[in-house]
């Protein structure tokens, strides 16, 4: 079994949001990156299918330098090989290019991704790579097992859940459900020492179209005062959504 | 080159996020200067009634059932065939599976979870959310070729008079596209999806257990309101997981959001702070949660809850 997993390298859930540059370039000043928490749940279900079947797991992102630690900590817990694709992600549909002609050059059983990533939270890259592979695609994935090459997979509808069927390689966009919050891992100790001797390869980006661009940020309004109800009197609040509101 | 919008049903019935679609669809049609024209797959509604959003022509696929590769092909067939640059899909979660394949195909840019119409059309910008909904993005785009999915609840349905024509449109979706086939579908009992929902009722871990869901429940059912639940309590396992609301759960922005016992970690605000109006109700009056609410009761939840459960029997009664 060969698996990829695809990580995206994204501010911690805590960030405060701001931007810089007349709103135009994300603000990083004292933000704590981490491997992005849908990618955490697939990592987290690569290795238990890692222990149960055997195989490799290979972790990749694209990304600059700077997101090297997300690789290494991924290595230390528990991935066999990471691999780093040079450029800045900007747009999906260059990097969704950038992991294809990896993919195309190493035959994976399976591919499994966040379903996006909790910044620009485009939930584009899963899909595209799927497509422009034609592999089987599977979003909001919340279940997934293997028999030889025959998969059961589970994914989030509008109206409950859904459970197919197909057959490996496959590309997966995960979420928590896959594992469990408390099946994911903390890396040891010995998992950190071991990290530094896997092997994290490094490949140049290939040209690839970029179809859009962010031209600006915008922060939200902020909201005005909250408008305090005496909780023997909610029979006002009632009065305030229906005429001030207007939404009951 | 006319604008395709893809109208989602649900058990053959069009999803309100279809009418929204529709309405944007047609919108955008008249600020590019073409028309809207639709694509319906397995519905048994009439499609002629998507003309009271806008749209002049429906193309009809009569049979299907959902397969991700293979609904993202008709609708690139169909495209094709009208000879539509801008593809329009609703970002639901059958909407994320086939927008993404459908921008791989065409080679065209992919922007999602899309707010509003183009601020531009040349180039084409649209607002978007980003940062689970602590910021927003302008995206612009230089390709001819677009798929654009609208987040739902976003743009508001909007009634035109008119009716649409219907053609049916010859192609075959294949239910086992790329090997991979739907087994089996498991309903939410009787839940109001929360993606759609215009009102949502959500509680935190002051509900102290999931005994206490009862009258969170019951005014969710009075209102009409969808159920949602903090991160903490769809981890204890008090409340199913598809209920989270927040930056790792679902993401919502519905009229009215009411949350009770939730202190308003900065984690749970970004994926209900969309929401046009907030109510929070929370024993400490110190809870983050009032600086993002509209409307505020400082109150054990196990007083106020029943009480408004009977101000609002009392206000439908009288409305």
């Amino acid at each position: 079994m060969k698996i990829l997993v695809c990580l995206s390298h994204v501010p911690d859930t805590t960030s405060k949001i701001n931007f810089t540059d007349n709103n135009t370039e994300f603000d990083s000043n004292g933000i704590t990156f981490v491997i992005n928490p849908y990618d955490e749940f697939g990592l987290t279900r690569a290795m238990q299918l890692k222990e149960t079947l055997g195989g490799t797991v290979t972790v990749l992102n694209v990304g600059p330098l700077s997101t090297e630690p997300t690789l290494r900590k991924a290595l230390a817990i528990g991935a066999d090989d990471a691999v780093r694709i040079d450029a800045e992600p900007t747009d999906a549909s260059f990097v969704a290019k950038q992991i294809a002609n990896h993919v195309q050059d190493n035959n994976y059983d399976l591919i499994i991704t966040g379903r996006e990533s909790i910044d620009y939270n485009g939930g584009a890259v899963p899909g595209l790579l799927a497509g422009m592979l034609q592999l089987p695609f599977v979003n909001a994935c919340i279940g997934l097992e293997l028999d030889g090459t025959k998969a059961t997979v589970s994914r989030e509808i509008d109206g409950g859940k859904e459970t197919l069927e197909g057959s490996l390689p496959m590309l997966i966009a995960g979420q928590k459900g896959l594992v469990n919050e408390k099946d994911l891992r903390i890396p040891a100790m010995r998992g950190i020492m071991m990290a530094r001797k896997k092997p994290l390869n490094v490949v140049a980006a290939t040209e690839a179209t970029k179809h859009t661009s962010v031209s600006s940020f915008d922060l939200p309004e902020a909201k005005s005062a909250c408008t305090m109800i005496d909780a023997d009197n909610v029979e006002q609040l009632v009065e305030l959504l229906h005429n001030e509101a207007k939404v009951i | 080159m006319s604008v395709l919008v893809y109208i989602e049903s649900w058990e053959g019935n069009f999803k309100k996020s279809s009418f929204e679609a529709a309405t944007y669809a047609s919108k955008l049609a008249s600020q590019l200067g073409t028309e809207a024209i639709a694509l319906t797959i397995a519905a048994s509604d009439d499609a002629s009634v998507l003309g009271n959003y806008g749209i002049t022509k429906v193309l009809s696929i009569a049979n299907g059932s959902f397969n991700n590769q293979s609904y993202a092909n008709a609708i690139v067939a169909a495209a094709s065939q009208v000879g539509a640059d801008t593809v329009l899909i609703s970002n639901t979660n059958n909407g994320k599976s086939i927008a993404p394949l459908v921008a791989a195909q065409k080679d065209a840019a992919l922007i999602t979870n899309v707010l509003d119409l183009p601020s531009s059309t040349s180039p084409f910008t649209v607002k978007r959310k980003a940062f689970s909904s602590k910021a927003f993005a302008n995206y612009s785009t230089d390709s001819a070729n677009k798929v654009i999915s609208l987040t739902p609840n976003s743009y508001g349905i909007e009634e035109q008079g008119g009716t649409a024509s219907v053609d049916s449109f010859d192609f075959t979706i294949n239910a086992e596209d790329l090997g991979l086939k739907s087994i089996s579908i498991d309903k939410a009992t009787g839940k109001i999806s929360l993606t759609e929902a215009e009102l949502v009722v959500s509680a935190g871990r002051g509900l102290k257990g999931a005994e206490n869901w009862g009258m969170i429940e019951e005014l969710a059912e009075v209102l009409g309101a969808a159920t949602a639940c903090s991160k903490p309590v769809a981890d204890i396992g008090w409340r199913p997981h598809g209920e989270h609301v927040g930056q790792t759960g679902i993401a919502i922005n519905p009229e009215l959001y009411i949350a009770i016992g939730i202190s308003g970690a900065i984690q749970h605000l970004a994926g209900v702070n969309a929401s046009k109006n907030i109510v929070v109700i929370n024993t400490d009056p110190e809870a983050p949660f009032f600086k993002a609410a509209d409307y505020g009761i400082v109150g054990d939840a196990f007083e106020v809850v029943p009480k408004l459960i009977e101000a609002v029997k009392v206000h439908k009664a009288n409305n």
